[in-house]
């Protein structure tokens, strides 16, 4: 058995599309022991949701895994039939998706769409079915699960319907859960209220969660480690307090000053990132951020920077840290 | 439920009031009259059988008599097959025809609904282009060519089937290939796109992230979204189907009520015009009750008020 519960390594994966091949994924490694919480932070198309549905091999139809591997639980998903990745997809890894309105299926019973998933993956028979769901629905918070149980999903408020969501994930007691964008399509008020629900969870089961956002608000408080991706590349990673009081990467400084900062006196104006994000059908030829960094060298444009690492876990691969590297290269060819 | 019933009972009767009005105006302005067409009539014979029928009286009055038998459900005697009332004619045609147009329309929903559905699940390999150009074929030839081609091979040619009639099951094969061909084709191309458009829905994910599989999850989570618009088309299509095809029934000399309809409307049988015309307004008007009801079934978000 692996010390990991995830493990990605060097991990390639691209989509075929009638313009061409999009490297969605370049080389990212990840490794995740059991019940830790690995933030993945990254604007729309960075590969976030990308990577963690590969733990579950739930790649689109054009979707292929070009190289590297990925480990659950020491077992090699990239190797697995769909027969088998089946039966660790809603038992062992499970998932809730950003939007709890179209996620369910409108024209079954939240009921029925519980008791699927345990009638699945356990032994349970009839009745017992029956009960678990309507623990779960208890423990995700919802009064009167019986009668909830026979409501269709379009009685149901968002709030109510991702809880439902979390419950169908929950029922078979994964190991992991990947939340992506748990709370994008709620209001404030029930994404935090989602939020405290998972954390309370976590707390409860002892399952590992993988959070999937781009807002870094929602990662500050709940996670052990962040990971944050552009186009395709983990650009920086290290634990919680590096990345909020430590960044490295110019990316990551650029998103820590778009959040609003309601504790300093004066309002000071939000920093956008300018630019538009990369062309992954045309990926730049050197830095993926470049284009749009601030700090931006000639280099940045030409060749890919490096890992360079800092105290423990924490890394970044930005040409700015590289400085031995940097000036070596400039010796080398001024191209 | 019962309420929604009463509604559309009632909004039925109006629509149907309005069918008969308008056809028996129209009707009556056509030039022409059921009893012109016989050469060998007196003027004075012509003269009695207007007034036999009623036909001589002005036409508010016709209207009123034939209204007051309309409520009473009298649709009145044939013109021209004498001695039989139009209920007796449709009593007797309306059965052959629902038999006929009912096995077609089993025939397009068993068929169309699985090739869609493949088609989809293929999407750009060979076996959904084969479907598309199928389907396409089958909507654009006329049934009139497809019933004379399989007649021409499969009767003629190979002499394997009876080419009129129908007597005995095998009778029914042809013309339910002919009648089924457009509705097969038609059902196929609607179930392909609302099959892709569901699977594309985030449920379907969800449904897989669950570890269902494929074969699974496409029975249970993605036919019931997606049968929506087929069900939606086949109210009318019942309604056409079942209330028989002219063509069809004059190609394979089938007693429905297809050929009646169209043969009272050249004859100026006023009784018969009037009789099938509101005899297939109504039938059209219970099958799209039920599948509006039909609807509310499926898909428990649709509340029928």
């Amino acid at each position: 058995m692996s010390e990991y519960l995830v493990n990605i390594q060097h991990e390639k994966l691209s989509f075929f599309t009638p313009a061409g091949e999009v490297k969605a994924l370049n080389d990212v490694t990840i490794q995740m022991k059991e019940g830790e919480v690995l933030g993945i932070v990254g604007e729309s198309g960075s590969g976030k949701s990308v990577t963690a549905y590969s733990i579950m091999g739930l790649t689109a139809y054009n979707g292929k895994i070009m190289g590297g591997t990925v480990e659950f639980n020491g077992r090699r998903i990239d190797q697995m039939s769909e027969r088998e990745l089946r039966k660790i997809r809603g038992k062992e890894v499970s998932i809730i998706f950003q939007d709890p309105m179209t996620s369910l299926n409108p024209v079954y019973t939240i009921g029925n769409q519980i008791e699927e998933v345990i009638r699945l993956h356990t032994d349970k028979k009839g009745a017992q079915i029956h009960q678990r769901a309507r623990e779960l629905l208890s423990l995700v918070g919802i009064n009167e699960p019986e009668k909830r149980l026979r409501q269709y999903p379009h009685e149901l408020s968002g709030g109510m319907r991702q809880r439902v969501m979390i419950a169908i994930a929950l029922a078979c007691e994964p190991k992991l859960l990947i939340a992506d964008e748990p709370t994008t399509a709620l209001d404030v008020t029930i994404q935090a209220q989602i939020l405290e629900l998972m954390q309370e969870l976590k707390e409860k089961l002892g399952m590992g969660i993988i959070m999937i956002t781009h807002d870094l608000g929602v990662v500050a408080s709940m996670c052990d480690y962040i990971a944050v991706m552009y186009a395709g590349e983990i650009v920086e990673y290290g634990t919680a307090e590096d990345i909020f009081y430590n960044p490295q990467h110019e990316y990551t400084k650029g998103l820590l000053k778009s959040i609003p900062k309601f504790h300093e006196k004066e309002y000071s104006k939000l920093v956008p990132i300018e630019g538009q994000p990369v062309d992954m059908l045309n990926p730049p030829k050197g830095c993926p951020f470049a284009p749009r960094c601030t700090s931006c060298m000639k280099i940045c444009l030409n060749r890919k920077p490096e890992k360079t690492e800092f105290e423990g876990v924490h890394y970044s691969r930005c040409w700015l840290q590289q400085k031995k590297e940097y000036e070596a290269a400039m010796k080398g060819g001024n191209n | 439920m019962p309420k929604y019933i009463v509604k559309r009972a009632f909004m039925a009767a109006v629509t149907a009031f309005l069918v008969a009005t308008l056809t028996f105006f129209i009707m009556n302005m056509v030039p022409g009259g059921p009893f012109l067409a016989e050469k060998a009539v007196t003027p004075q014979a012509q003269a009695a059988m207007e007034a036999k029928f009623g036909l001589d009286k002005p036409l508010s009055e016709q209207y009123i008599t034939y209204m007051e038998d309309l409520m009473h459900g009298d649709l009145g005697p044939s013109l021209k097959k004498r001695g039989r009332t139009v209920n007796q004619i449709i009593a007797t045609k309306f059965p052959v025809s629902a038999k006929l147009g009912g096995i077609a329309i089993l025939v397009a929903v068993f068929v169309g609904v699985p090739l869609g559905s493949v088609a989809a699940f293929n999407r750009g390999k060979f076996l959904d282009n084969l479907i598309i150009v199928g389907s396409t074929a089958g909507i654009a030839i006329p049934n009139f060519l497809s019933s004379t081609l399989l007649m021409y091979f499969l009767s003629t040619k190979l002499n394997l089937l009876p080419s009129m009639g129908l007597n005995n099951p095998v009778n029914y094969i042809m013309p339910v290939i002919a009648l089924s061909l457009y509705p097969t084709a038609y059902i196929a191309r609607l179930m392909r796109s609302s099959m892709l458009d569901v699977m594309g829905q985030d449920y379907m994910r969800t449904a897989r992230a669950k570890g269902i599989s494929t074969f699974k999850s496409i029975f249970k989570h993605a036919l019931r979204n997606a049968i929506l618009p087929v069900v939606t088309y086949l109210g009318p299509l019942l309604a056409s189907l079942m209330t028989g095809s002219f063509i069809i029934e004059k190609i394979f000399t089938i007693p429905g009520l297809g050929s009646e309809f169209v043969g009272a409307i050249t004859s100026r049988d006023y009784p018969m015009i009037m009789g099938t015309t509101i005899f297939l307004a109504v039938f059209i008007i219970i099958m799209n009750m039920i599948v509006d009801i039909a609807y509310a079934y499926i898909d428990p978000r649709i509340k029928l008020k």
